[in-house]
């Protein structure tokens, strides 16, 4: 192997006082840092080869390995630091373009943690969650401009057709290829348990999964993996997917290392064949291209699903979305520059894009101001964390919002940023049969739910607390929010006032 | 420290209204009578009543009642009404002195009808364009407030305990067939009359009680549809809410309620399959109308009246009747002061819209 300039950024410490050498460290590792030494009866380590995912920690019985940053530093240069010189090094040996897994993880604002929300006090109740009724259920899609009577004067169901949800919140898209198939059982599963969706990413739908049809988002990429009328016409709703948080201006990839077998088929493109989507969709340059995809996509489908829209958030947010809303499209989704995925170019997850929060307060204000903000529903994500998140995210303007990375995370992934590897040792983003059987569908599911079940009750709580008690009265209810440490411009972006206003 | 308007001032208060099922006008001395036994529910920072039927000689005319803060203003607005409007009769709204009212600022009343040709290059209709117009002098002229905009009726305003505006007003000294009352209790000072309630627009005025929590959903939904929420209050917004339900978008009172004091859900999936489908299709249509939080609010409109409730009745409401006459008001004792002899008495539930009609039966819906 050539010489490397990088001393690795981890370090796996193994106590030896603890550790059995039962070897299950060596069998789960994937990437192979560890190693048993016969000869002297020892567990050695190559921590070059550690991602930190904390497989081996977590599955060790008796907690004798821990990984912590290895504190090798680069002489002090506040330009110049370890990152950069690292990846240097890395593309001086490659010559390659930099990959990284997951979202942005660089020290941007975080808007969600500098937003505080509100609670009733003698001039308005609290409402109990445990004792009174508290209402989560949301409906997504578009709204017409009147109501209309028959000749009686009885009421018209003039509503196009909507997405019902028990709670303002969906798996956003993962595909199939990109993660397992039992990663995909147990979204399919827990969105059907929970009444919500779940959104099968670009690479088609798996034959199996057509059981989960109306908790089912199906996803129409640039690459148009896997679509043909059978499978549109499975799910619920139908999203083109102009756009991904992770990687705005670029195209899915999906190395071929990870196409094969079923994943292939489900494709419909040959084994081994790297799946790379194109930047844009080659029918789509402009607006009113996209309103022929959308009606091309209504006509096949009979106008029986709405039609999502996903776009990345980019500078120039407000403006498209609102181009969106007046093309036919019911729902628009945005996705925030801290968005994860499978696998993307570092410098295009790092610097591309803006944040959620910001992007979603512009476009909800905007669309108000143009008078359209019923014609379309708007779902947020990149990066959703926690319940909090959610409760913030509708109160400036969003309808539901996405989750992908915490769903990965109740499913066991450790946020080591290694998916383009294909190597998980989670049994999430891999296809090797030996990692992805690791992830019980029966077992992640029901994490799944759990994890949602108990944001759910959160939600409940933090509602109440304001005196409402249904999801309705929370959207875009701005005055709910307040800032901590933002400056003017910041709080007039997001439309709130400071906190102690 | 900063007016109404531009910050939200939350507030407890005292309902009452009175109206005649016949028609038959009574003069205002009855409903003074009625909110003066709830003194304590408000703290002298603001009072009101809206009288209807109280113009007949006016009845076609869209009776403005205004605040100016000087002359000067009243000029400049005066302009803008005559380049819009013919009008038929303005004068001073006759008031009477008395020690507890004080700081009044100009109080006008126009009775108008618009410009038919300014109607026409306008493309609306007339009540639109007398909406539009009270907007702009709301929003655009600096010290001056229309308060009243309806037909054959009128608001009374004030800084100061209800009975005394009433005093103030002379309301003594009107005859209407309908009359509701609000006595304020604001957490803060306002110190400007057009602050107090009733609010009204054209023919709907709204007295109200409580703190709702989805103001600001409700307050950024209306004002896509052209309404400003100059005042910040939940009064202004709901009774926004109602002229946009019903005269925007032909809601009937019953389904109004549907819409604002939505059943949960769960009450919804045991209603018979046409409820259901009405109240699924209300409740997702105008999702954004929903009023959550406490309120009780008596909404007053061209024939008749609506008692309402919040969803889980957070506040009181007590209603009363005999022979043509329903009283309704936050407490009972300000139904007795009026009529003791009362041949029904009853408190709506959360959510169930008490509606009465002139010359119609009452009809009590959501039962």
């Amino acid at each position: 192997m050539a010489l490397t300039f990088i001393y690795p950024e981890y370090e796996v410490i193994r106590n030896s006082e603890r550790c059995i050498t039962c070897r299950v460290c060596e069998r789960q590792c994937a990437n192979e840092a560890h190693e048993f030494l016969a000869g002297i009866d020892k567990m050695v380590c190559d921590d070059s080869k550690c991602v930190n995912c904390h497989r081996c920690v977590s599955l060790c019985p008796t907690h004798a390995l821990k990984i912590t940053k290895s504190g090798n530093t680069y002489k002090q240069n506040s330009n110049w630091g370890g990152k950069y010189i690292d990846e240097i090094y890395k593309q001086a040996e490659s010559g390659g373009v930099l990959l990284s897994g997951m979202g942005n993880p660089e020290n941007y604002p975080v808007y969600f943690d500098k937003i505080l929300l509100n609670a009733s006090q003698v001039t308005n109740p609290p409402i109990d969650p445990l004792r009174e009724p508290m209402e989560t259920k949301i409906s997504l899609g578009a709204k017409p401009q009147n109501i209309k009577r028959d000749k009686d004067g009885k009421l018209i169901n003039n509503l196009p057709p909507r997405l019902s949800l028990s709670m303002p919140l969906m798996f956003s898209a993962m595909s199939y290829g990109s993660i397992s198939y039992n990663a995909h059982e147990c979204l399919a599963r827990a969105a059907k348990e929970l009444g919500i969706l779940y959104n099968t990413g670009e690479g088609g739908l798996h034959n199996d999964f057509y059981q989960y049809g109306d908790n089912t988002i199906v996803q129409v990429a640039s690459g148009r993996f896997g679509v043909h009328p059978d499978y549109l016409n499975t799910g619920a709703a139908i999203e083109i997917k102009m756009g991904q948080g992770a990687k705005p201006g670029i195209g899915g990839h999906l190395p071929g290392a990870k196409i094969v077998g079923d994943i292939s088929r489900t494709r419909m493109i040959p084994e081994g064949s790297d799946a790379i989507s194109p930047a844009p969709h080659h029918d789509i340059y402009s607006i009113e291209d996209l309103r022929q995809l959308v009606y091309s996509l209504k006509e096949v489908t009979n106008y029986q699903k709405p039609v999502i829209v996903k776009i990345a958030a980019v500078h120039n947010v407000t403006a498209i979305a609102s181009g969106i809303a007046r093309s036919g499209a019911d729902i628009i989704a945005i996705d925030g520059f801290r968005g994860g995925t499978g696998a993307a170019p570092t410098r295009i997850r790092d610097h591309v894009g803006i944040p959620i929060e910001l992007a979603l307060a512009s476009v909800d204000q905007r669309l108000r101001e143009e008078g359209i903000r019923e014609n379309v529903s708007i779902v947020v994500g990149g990066s959703i964390r926690q319940s909090a998140d959610i409760v913030k995210a509708i109160a400036l303007g969003a309808d539901c919002v996405y989750i992908a990375t915490a769903a990965l995370m109740a499913l066991g992934c450790h946020l080591c940023r290694s998916c383009y590897t294909g190597k998980c040792n989670w049994g999430i983003a891999t296809q090797m049969p030996e990692l992805k059987k690791r992830l019980n569908p029966d077992i992640g599911y029901q994490r799944l739910v759990n994890l949602i079940n108990a944001w759910r009750h959160e939600i409940k709580e933090m509602m109440g607390g304001m005196g409402i008690n249904s999801i309705e009265s929370l959207k875009g209810n701005r005055l709910m929010l307040r800032g901590i440490g933002l400056n003017e411009k910041e709080l007039s972006i997001l439309g709130i006032r400071h906190a102690g206003e | 420290m900063q007016k109404e308007g531009e910050i939200r001032i939350p507030s407890g208060c005292a309902i009452s209204g009175i109206l005649n099922k016949t028609g038959k006008r009574i003069s205002g001395e009855a409903i003074i009578k009625s909110i003066a036994v709830m003194h304590d529910r408000s703290n002298g920072l603001g009072g009101g009543f809206a009288a209807y039927g109280i113009y007949p000689e006016y009845k076609n005319f869209y009776a403005l009642h205004i605040f100016y803060d000087s002359s000067h203003v009243r000029k400049e607005c005066e302009d803008f009404l005559e380049r819009h409007f013919d009008i038929i009769n303005l004068s001073k709204i006759p008031t009477r002195k008395i020690k507890e009212i004080t700081d009044e600022p100009l109080i006008w009343r126009y009775f108008v009808t618009p410009l038919p040709t300014k109607l026409a290059e306008s493309q609306l209709d007339e009540s639109e364009f007398t909406v539009k117009c009270v907007f702009r002098v709301n929003t655009r002229i600096d010290g001056a407030y229309v308060f009243s905009s309806g037909k054959n009726m009128g608001v009374f305003k004030a800084v100061g305990f209800p009975e005394d505006v009433g005093r103030f007003y002379r309301l003594d000294e009107y005859e209407g067939f309908c009359f509701t009352a609000h006595g304020r209790y604001p957490t803060n000072t306002p110190g400007w009359w057009g602050g107090a309630h009733p609010f009204a627009l054209l023919d709907y005025s709204v007295v109200h009680n409580g703190e709702i929590s989805s103001y600001d959903a409700n307050r950024r939904a209306i004002e896509m549809y052209g309404y400003k929420c100059t005042l910040q209050t939940d009064t202004e917004v709901i009774t926004y809410i109602i002229d946009y339900l019903n005269r925007k978008k032909g809601l009937t009172f019953p389904e109004i309620a549907i819409v604002t004091a939505a059943p949960f859900w769960q009450t919804i999936k045991r209603m018979d399959k046409e409820s259901q489908e009405i109240h699924e299709y209300l409740r997702t249509m105008f999702s954004a109308q929903l009023i959550t939080g406490p309120f009780s609010i008596i909404v007053g409109f061209d024939g008749g009246i609506m008692a309402l409730n919040d969803r889980l009745k957070l506040r009181s409401l007590v209603i009363g009747e005999k022979d043509d006459f329903v009283y309704i008001a936050s407490e009972e004792a300000a139904i007795r002061i009026v009529e003791p002899e009362l041949t029904k008495v009853f408190a709506p539930k959360g959510g169930e819209p008490i509606i009465y009609t002139v010359n119609e039966t009452s009809e009590r819906s959501g039962n």
